[in-house]
């Protein structure tokens, strides 16, 4: 269903909600990705 | 606890897949202009017209079932102390002399029911909403009491029951929403005598407005107040003085409150993304910096320690050589000794020998003869 | 056993415990005042000044002292400055209470709190700064409370979990700075919403830019101002290291806030250039301005560098209170003072005693709290179990 927005404030609203949506994502993507590229190194340490 | 490469894309997967299904097609995202619900009803108050009657007051008191006020509404002195909405009055006329020889001006006041209303921009919970009828409207079930829509609101607008200890609400004009889906006029609207205040389309109100400015030259200003105050009102106003005059501030722009707030609004997710990122990299570079030190202070040691047993071992190996040689003298003077102690002995012996046998053979000689 | 007898023979009636306790008796009064007769009884709140000191003082400048928290540990864990450990927990704690205070009065403030929790669990309302708050003090204060967690723990001997939560440290110490950037700025954006309002020195798009600048430095003369009191008053209960470093911390940070303060006064400037309001300096106002910015901001700083470059930590410590003074100054004029300018001096604002009389009765709950907590808990000194394990 499409959705039209006649004020800003509406859309603000709908497009801050899906913003902060996103933020809660980027904070754990962001801490995975960075366990991901550091797995390696822990690995070396350990042997 | 590790992460493999194919659990951490199933994750990404499985994330991707939730965003696409509830993803919603934002209309005119790309071209972000709002000019408002296309039909939304609005009210033209021209001041040039009003008798300052409060009929428009007491119209109000009585839609809203307010508290009737100490002071009958038929009391015109109370037009001279400049009031402003309250709780007890969603709207209030006051009086102005802009010029002492010309006759005193009279100005309504209430809720201007913004195009952008800077009230609901600044709700945290959605309390405040702007209608399609044009209204702007409270939602007392939702509202916490935080009171920034009244700091937010230029006009002043917004009043907060500030005595009722349970259930306090933010009170102001609701444009008579309730009426407008019936089909009715709002209150103050109806009661005024002289038409001073006029109720339409605020599209329909804009033509009508400037129609007047051009059709009597000098008795308007050329200015429509709330064409583009603070991204547009709803409720519209033409004086024949400035309005500053009138007690209308002019200094409010014309930039809507989301778009005031829409900027430091957008910084957000920018630092959330972007922060993580560059904090961790401040402690990856000092987390190495401390390793490198580590490692340097580490080889620093090892040097230290290798360059003192080297030296150790040198200064050992030439205790032993030295060792090594005294005593090699010191066996050889033994030998020595012992050799010529032998050979002493040996001489010894044979000299004794020498002298048994000379004996010998003396006793023989004495045994013969 | 000299414990115990110590404590037998402390006196009750200390002039501390005696005005403490009158403040906790009349705020109690009050207390059941506010919430039996509504805002409208102890307050001088009205329709043109909706938000007075609570706002101003309890909510502002609590929170931007209460920034010393996330200073301190992002110079510690991030920034790998490991002669600032001792001073972590203290800020930690500082700030945990005063994140906690903060949320305690707005319980006073807003019409309705049992609702407070309504923008984060039921209407979103996503478009407001204020909503952009709520969601970061929530989840800094419990960011914060999980931070402070080992010194209980370790008091409370729960050696497993405190183990676990020290594993975390990082993670968190990131996500407090995110945080703590958000919504100190915030709180300044969120009066970029009336510009009418607020005088045109203070106002500006950069609002919030000030903010959180202002809330680095303010963090780093709060936690100096702290060790200053700790010494004075909980002295016995410092370790040698924390005595050892505390010079140390408290000349380091007066020197970062001496520059961050140099950069904040800079900012100020760009702020009046970009709105040319340069011809506002010559008013009342800009007096009132330029006291703020000249007294409470330049002369600290200058104070805070001359007393780094002798090393004379009295001076750093009398820097620290200029410096605190001026950033609650700086809230009050943006929230209280210079919002409102406009109204005639008849509707301006004036807090009630009262009001101030419950603002004080939370900073004597803030203060005896963190009494307790360092009398008790590992704050101030490394509890023995836990010696050389950071």
């Amino acid at each position: 269903m499409e959705k039209v927005f006649y004020t800003l404030h509406d859309f603000m609203i709908y497009s801050e909600g899906i913003t902060y949506l996103l933020m809660g994502g980027i904070l754990v993507f962001l801490l995975l990705f960075w366990l991901f590229l550091t797995d390696s190194d822990k690995k070396k340490r350990t042997f | 606890m590790g992460i493999s490469r194919r659990k951490f894309l199933g994750w990404m997967g499985a994330a991707l897949g939730a965003s696409t299904l509830t993803g919603n097609k934002i209309y005119a995202a790309s071209n972000k202009q709002f000019k408002g619900y296309p039909d939304s009803f609005g009210v033209l108050h021209d001041t040039t017209r009003c008798i300052g009657c409060r009929k428009c007051e007491k119209a109000c008191n009585k839609t809203n079932s307010l508290p009737t006020p100490s002071k009958s509404f038929d009391d015109l002195s109370i037009l001279d102390l400049n009031r402003r909405t309250d709780e007890k009055a969603f709207t209030v006329v006051n009086r102005f002399t802009p010029k002492s020889d010309k006759p005193a001006v009279f100005v309504k006041k209430q809720c201007n029911h913004c195009l952008e209303p800077a009230c609901a921009s600044a709700c945290f919970v959605k309390a405040l909403k702007k209608d399609k009828t044009g209204a702007v409207v409270y939602d007392a079930s939702l509202c916490v009491g935080c009171r920034y829509c009244m700091i937010a609101c230029s006009f002043n607008i917004p009043a907060y029951e500030y005595n009722n200890p349970t259930s306090p609400k933010v009170v102001k004009c609701t444009m008579c929403k309730p009426k407008i889906d019936k089909g009715e006029l709002p209150g103050c609207v109806v009661s005024c005598p002289v038409e001073a205040i006029t109720f339409g389309k605020r599209k329909e109100l804009i033509k009508i407005a400037w129609k007047r400015i051009n059709k009597y030259p000098g008795h308007y200003k050329e200015y429509l107040y709330g064409e583009h105050e603070m991204g547009g009102t709803n409720w519209l106003y033409l004086s024949k003085y400035d309005f500053s005059k009138i007690g209308m501030s002019e200094d409010l722009g014309t930039t809507s409150a989301p778009a005031l707030t829409s900027q430091a609004l957008g910084a957000v997710p920018i630092i959330v993304s972007l922060w993580p990122v560059l904090l961790t990299g401040i402690y990856a570079i000092s987390k190495q910096k401390d390793i490198l030190a580590d490692k340097e202070l580490k080889t620093a040691v090892e040097n230290t320690k290798t360059a003192l047993t080297d030296e150790m071992n040198d200064k050992l190996s030439v205790q032993k050589e030295k060792m090594t040689q005294e005593k090699k003298s010191a066996i050889n003077f033994e030998i020595k000794k012992a050799l010529e102690q032998a050979k002493k002995e040996t001489e010894e012996t044979k000299e004794k020998k020498q002298r048994k046998n000379i004996k010998d053979k003396n006793i023989e000689v004495i045994d013969k003869s | 056993m000299a414990l115990e007898k110590s404590r037998v023979n402390r006196p009750l009636f200390t002039p501390f415990n005696i005005v403490a306790g009158i403040i906790l008796i009349v705020g109690l009064f009050l207390t059941v005042s506010r919430f039996w007769g509504g805002l409208g009884t102890v307050t001088n709140l009205d329709n043109n000044n909706p938000w007075g000191i609570w706002i101003g003082f309890d909510l502002l400048c609590g929170v931007a002292l209460a920034a010393g928290g996330y200073v301190t540990s992002a110079a510690c864990y991030i920034f790998g400055l490991k002669r600032f450990h001792s001073a972590v927990r203290p800020a930690i704690l500082t700030a945990f209470l005063g994140y906690a205070l903060v949320v305690f009065a707005l319980n006073f403030d807003v019409g309705r709190p049992w609702r407070l929790p309504y923008p984060l669990f039921f209407s979103q309302g996503t478009s407001s700064l204020l909503f952009e708050v709520g969601l970061c003090v929530f989840l800094y204060l419990n960011v914060l409370f999980i931070e402070y967690s080992p010194a209980a723990l370790e008091w409370l001997g729960y050696k497993k979990i405190r183990n676990f939560v020290v594993k975390l440290t990082l993670v968190l110490t990131i996500f407090g700075v995110v945080l703590s950037t958000l919504h100190q700025s915030s709180l300044g954006a969120l009066f970029l919403i009336a510009p009418s309002k607020l005088h045109p020195l203070w106002y500006s798009s950069y609002l919030p830019v000030f903010f959180f600048v202002s809330s680095i430095f303010a963090g780093m003369s709060m936690v100096i101002f702290e060790g200053s009191l700790a010494h004075r008053f909980l002295h016995h209960k410092m370790d040698k290291t924390h005595l050892d470093e505390s010079l140390g911390v408290a000349l380091g940070f007066g020197k970062a806030a001496s520059f961050v303060m140099m950069g904040y006064i800079a900012t100020k400037f760009i702020g009046i250039a970009s709105d040319n309001n340069w011809h506002y300096l010559a008013t009342g106002w800009g007096l009132w301005f330029l006291l703020e910015l000249i007294g409470f901001v330049a002369v600290p700083a200058f104070l805070y560098a001359v007393a780094v470059r002798d090393k004379n930590i009295k001076l750093v410590r009398i820097a620290s209170i200029l410096a605190v003074l001026g950033i609650v100054l700086n809230r009050l004029n943006v929230s209280v003072i210079a919002f409102n300018w406009h109204l005639p001096s008849s509707a301006r604002y004036f807090p009630s005693w009262k009001e101030i009389g419950i603002s004080l009765f939370i900073v004597t709950i803030g203060i005896i709290a963190y009494r307790f907590i360092a009398t008790k808990m590992p704050i101030l000194h490394e509890h023995p179990d836990y010696k050389n394990d950071h």
